[in-house]
């Protein structure tokens, strides 16, 4: 017997707030970018978790959206960091304040 | 005790993966050096693979194996190289006061508030499933590519779309401009 979905979904909440800390307290763009990935992964284990316990396939399709959809997140937000580092010589997002009212 | 009435194979799986997933995440928020960072997503990428398998998603953790830890991490490390490692990131400097405070406090209240949720919520809808019961145990891959290319086909062609886009996207965001263009903007 396999151990209950609610230890599965509290350790993808728990996933899901390291990721966001790490979102809200680092500066440099890249390392930003992988706890956006820490965070979609939380929400991946959540899917597959309720795939298993109300015995629906959907939620492994929706992990499979999931997935395509980071890797074009990721491809086209590594493309952005490349671009600005050209003209900055640096990844930190407080760098970026050109735009600030 | 809970845990005496579960199979203690499936809790040393679970408690394998929560390791991994854990210390993992926490070495992401906390190292220096980008490359370590990305050395420790690759362990969470493994430990939430290794969940996936306890829970009969075997193609998904392959999916997870071959694009996340496979792409996506490589993809990370080329632009880390590309860029060079950027030494000057201080981990300690805090430019905003009260920042990390404030973070963890949103942070602890949206994670209790999640498990909350899940502790008073009563799962079963009702609602019957769209593409049939799920086949455990045996591996529901072919269930899975049944449900994709027929339920969710329209989305799995508006995903190829979105691919193309994105590699059009990166190649001319990543693309160096021209000389020419350059010394007509400085002069």
């Amino acid at each position: 017997m396999n151990v209950p979905a609610s230890w599965y979904l509290v350790l993808a909440a728990v996933l899901f707030g390291v990721g966001a800390f790490g979102l809200l307290t680092r500066r440099s763009a890249l390392i930003m970018f992988m706890c956006l990935e820490l965070m979609l992964n939380a929400v991946n284990l959540t899917f597959v978790t309720f795939s298993r316990t109300l015995s629906d396939i959907s939620g492994q399709a929706s992990v499979f959206f999931v997935m395509v959809v980071a890797a074009a997140e990721v491809t086209v937000g590594l493309g952005i960091v490349v671009a600005v580092f050209r003209r900055r010589s640096s990844t930190s997002v407080d760098e970026l304040s050109e735009l600030k009212g | 005790m809970v845990a005496a009435t579960y199979a203690v194979p499936a809790i040393l799986v679970f408690v394998t993966s929560a390791l991994l997933i854990l210390a993992g995440a926490v070495g992401v928020i906390s190292v220096k050096n980008p490359v370590h960072a990305a050395i420790c997503l690759i362990m969470t990428l493994f430990g939430v693979a290794v969940a996936f398998v306890a829970q009969s998603a075997d193609f998904l953790a392959a999916v997870q194996i071959i694009v996340y830890a496979g792409a996506i991490v490589v993809l990370f490390l080329f632009v880390i190289m590309f860029l060079g490692v950027d030494r000057n990131m201080h981990v300690s400097v805090e430019p905003l006061v009260g920042q990390r405070a404030f973070a963890a406090a949103g942070v602890v209240i949206t994670v209790a508030g999640l498990i909350t949720l899940m502790a008073t919520s009563h799962w079963v809808t009702g609602a019957t499933s769209v593409t049939g019961k799920l086949v455990t145990g045996n591996g529901n891959v072919k269930q899975l590519g049944t449900a994709v290319f027929t339920t969710y086909l329209f989305a799995f062609e508006a995903t190829a779309a979105l691919l193309i886009i994105a590699v059009v996207g990166a190649v001319l965001l990543a693309r160096r401009e021209r000389a020419t263009t350059e010394e007509e903007v400085n002069a």
